[in-house]
C-alpha cells in the first residue's frame, strides 16, 4: 500500500508544475493543459485522503471535478476556437488589442 | 444525518429550481420566436426571477426574527437570513441587467435567448454559493456561476475585445478555481468532511502554526480574492470589463462580487474560523493594496469600463476593510460589509445602466469623451449619472456614504486608525476621479447630438436603482435593520 506522504507529494509536484506552466507558457492551449493538470492533481490529493481516511467524500468531490472539468473544457475550446478565427495566432503576447 | 433526504429540502431549495426551470423554458421558447420577437425571452426571465424574489421574501419571513436556520440536505445547503438576503441582491441585480439588455443587444445584433438562458443559470450558481455550505455544493456553485460568466464575456463572437476578454477571463478564473480546489482537498485532508461546520471543529484542534493549515488557508483565500478581484489577484479585471458587452460588464461587476464575498465571508466566519488571527494580517494587506491600485489606476483611465473595472476594485479594497473590522468581532465590520454590497449594487448597475445607453450603431460609446455634453444632450440622464457618480464616491445623503460610513466606523471602534485615516484619504482620491467624468458631462461641449438609445427597461432599471440608492442614503434605518439580521448565523 502507498503511504499518503507519497501520494500528497506527487499530487503537490504535479500541482506546482502546472502553476509553473501557467505561468511560463505562452501558448493558450498549453496554458489551458496546465490548468487540466492542476485539477488532475487536486483529484489524486483527493483520493489519497480519502483512502487514508477511509471517507467516500473525497472520491465523490473527485467526480465532481472531473464532471466540470469537462464542462470547463467545452467552454474554454468554444471561446478559444472564436479567439483564432479573430486574431489567426494562439500566442498569449500576441492577443493584446486592449491595453494593459 | 439522514439517509433520504426530507421533502423539506427540495423546498429550501424552491428558487433555485425554479430559476433552472426557466432558464430552460427560455432555451426551449426561443426556438419559436421571430427575429423581433425576442423579448419574450426576456419577459421569461423576469417572470422566473420574480418568482424566484417572491418565495425567497417568504423564506425571509420564516427565519428571520428566530435567528433560526434551516439544514437542507444533511447541512450541505442552508437556509439562514445571510443566505436569503445575498440571494435577494442577486436575484434582484440579474432582474436589472435583463431590463437593461435587451435595447443594447438589438444595437449589437446579438438578441439571442441564450444569453438569458445562461444570465439565470449563472444566478443560479450564485444563489447556491450564497447558501452552500459544503465544499461540494460551493465548487460546483462556483463553477456554473463562472463558466456562464465566460460565455457571456465572449458573447459578441465576431467582436475581437469581446474573444478576447473571454480568453483572459477564462484562463485566471479557471486557473484560481485550481487554487481554489487545492486548498479545498487540504481541508478534507485535514478534517474528513467537506461540511463548513466539521472543518473548523477540526482546525480548532490543530496545533498552533500548523503548515497544513497554512497551506490550506493560503491557497484557498488566494483562489477566493481571484473571484473578488483583490490585488494582486485582479489583473483579468480591467480586460474583462473594457471587452465583454456593456450588459454583462454591469452584470459581473455586481452579480458574482455579491457571490463571491458570500462565500469568502462563510468560509472566513465558519470554516477557517479558528485561524482568524493569520487571515486578518493577510486581509489588512491584501485591502491596503487593493485600495491604493484600483484608486491609483482609475485616475489615469480614459475607457469607462476598464474605469468602472478599477472602480470595483477600489470597493473590493473597502469591502476587505470591513472584513478586518469583522475579525476583531466587531459585528459592525460584518453589517457594513453587507450594506456596502446592496448599495454598491444598486449605484453600479445605476451608473451602467447611462452608459449602455451611449451605445449606438456607429459609435461604441465606452469612451469617457462620449460622455461629453451629455447635460445639453439628456439633462435628466446626465443628473441621474450624477447622482451614481456621487453615490459612488460616498458623498451624503446618498446610499454610498452609509456603506462607507459603517466601514469606517467599524474600523475605529477596532482602533485601526491607520486604516480608517487610509480609507478616508482614498475617498477624497476617488472624489476626484468620480468628478471627471461628472466634468466630461457637466463642461465639455457636446460631439454628437444623436438621441441615446433608450427603452422602457432601461427606464424601468434606472428608476429602481434610483430610487434605492435615494431611500437607503435618506432613510437607512430598515436596510440596517436587515443587514443586522442577516448577520446573526455568525455572530449570534
Amino acid at each position: 500500500m502507498v503511504p499518503l506522504a507519497h501520494v500528497l507529494t506527487l499530487s503537490a509536484a504535479l500541482f506546482v508544475l502546472g502553476v509553473a506552466g501557467f505561468i511560463i507558457r505562452r501558448n493558450v492551449i498549453t496554458i489551458f493543459m496546465c490548468i487540466e493538470l492542476m485539477l488532475n492533481a487536486v483529484n489524486l490529493a483527493f483520493i489519497g485522503f480519502a483512502r487514508h481516511l477511509g471517507s467516500l467524500d473525497g472520491q465523490l468531490f473527485v467526480f465532481f471535478v472531473i464532471v466540470v472539468a469537462a464542462a470547463e473544457a467545452a467552454v474554454g475550446l468554444a471561446i478559444i476556437i472564436a479567439l483564432f478565427r479573430n486574431h489567426e495566432s494562439l500566442t498569449i503576447d500576441e492577443i493584446d488589442s486592449m491595453k494593459l | 444525518m439522514p439517509s433520504f433526504y426530507q421533502p423539506g429540502d427540495y423546498q429550501a431549495i424552491t428558487p433555485e429550481i425554479l430559476l433552472t426551470l426557466f432558464g430552460l423554458a427560455i432555451l426551449a421558447l426561443d426556438f419559436l420566436l421571430g427575429r423581433g420577437e425576442k423579448w419574450w425571452n426576456a419577459l421569461t426571465a423576469l417572470l422566473g426571477l420574480g418568482f424566484a424574489a417572491a418565495k425567497l421574501i417568504m423564506f425571509w419571513r420564516e427565519v428571520a426574527g428566530q435567528g433560526a436556520s434551516y439544514e437542507a440536505f444533511g447541512g450541505r445547503v442552508l437556509l439562514d437570513t445571510f443566505g436569503i438576503y445575498l440571494n435577494l441582491i442577486v436575484v434582484l441585480a440579474t432582474a436589472l441587467v435583463v431590463l437593461m439588455s435587451a435595447r443594447y443587444l438589438e444595437i449589437e445584433k446579438a438578441h439571442h435567448g441564450e444569453y438569458y438562458a445562461l444570465l439565470i443559470f449563472s444566478a443560479v450558481g450564485m444563489m447556491l454559493l450564497a447558501s452552500g455550505s459544503d465544499l461540494i455544493v460551493l465548487f460546483t456553485a462556483l463553477e456554473l456561476m463562472a463558466l456562464c460568466e465566460y460565455v457571456l464575456t465572449g458573447f459578441l463572437r465576431g467582436s475581437r475585445r469581446s474573444n478576447e476578454a473571454a480568453v483572459k477571463f477564462f484562463l485566471l478564473g479557471a486557473f484560481s478555481s485550481g487554487l481554489l480546489l487545492y486548498g479545498m482537498s487540504l481541508l478534507y485532508g485535514l478534517s474528513g468532511s467537506t461540511r463548513l461546520g466539521p472543518i473548523a471543529e477540526a482546525l480548532s484542534h490543530r496545533p498552533a502554526n500548523d503548515p497544513l493549515s497554512w497551506m490550506a488557508m493560503i491557497t484557498l483565500l488566494a483562489g477566493l480574492f481571484f473571484k473578488i478581484a483583490a490585488v494582486p489577484f485582479h489583473q483579468w479585471t480591467p480586460d474583462a470589463y473594457e471587452g465583454a458587452p456593456t450588459s454583462i460588464t454591469a452584470f459581473i461587476s455586481v452579480g458574482p462580487k455579491v457571490a463571491s464575498f458570500a462565500i469568502l465571508l462563510r468560509m472566513l466566519f465558519s470554516a477557517i474560523e479558528p485561524l482568524a488571527a493569520e487571515w486578518k494580517t493577510l486581509t489588512i494587506g491584501v485591502a491596503v493594496a487593493t485600495m491604493t491600485l484600483g484608486n491609483l489606476a482609475a485616475l489615469t483611465q480614459t475607457n469607462i469600463k476598464r474605469f468602472f473595472g478599477y472602480s470595483t476594485i477600489s470597493h473590493v479594497g473597502y469591502l476587505l476593510l470591513g472584513v478586518v473590522a469583522a475579525a476583531d468581532g466587531e459585528r459592525d465590520g460584518l453589517t457594513a460589509v453587507i450594506i456596502y454590497l446592496l448599495v454598491y449594487a444598486f449605484m453600479n448597475l445605476g451608473a451602467f445602466a447611462v452608459v449602455i445607453m451611449l451605445r449606438r450603431k456607429d459609435l461604441i460609446g465606452d469612451d469617457i469623451d462620449d460622455l461629453a455634453g451629455l447635460m445639453a444632450r439628456a439633462p435628466g440622464l446626465a443628473i441621474l449619472m450624477l447622482v451614481f457618480l456621487l453615490s459612488l464616491a460616498g458623498i451624503p445623503p446618498l446610499a454610498g456614504f452609509i456603506g462607507k460610513y459603517y466601514i469606517f466606523l467599524s474600523l475605529i471602534e477596532t482602533r485601526h486608525y491607520l486604516l480608517a485615516v487610509l480609507a478616508v484619504a482614498y475617498s477624497v482620491v476617488a472624489l476626484y476621479y468620480y468628478f471627471r467624468l461628472v466634468v466630461a458631462m457637466f463642461m465639455k461641449p457636446a460631439l454628437t447630438h444623436d438621441p441615446l438609445a433608450t427603452s422602457a427597461g432601461l427606464r424601468i432599471a434606472l428608476a429602481i436603482t434610483l430610487a434605492f440608492t435615494l431611500v437607503i442614503g435618506i432613510y437607512p434605518q430598515p436596510f440596517i435593520g436587515y443587514a443586522q439580521e442577516a448577520i446573526r448565523p455568525f455572530f449570534g
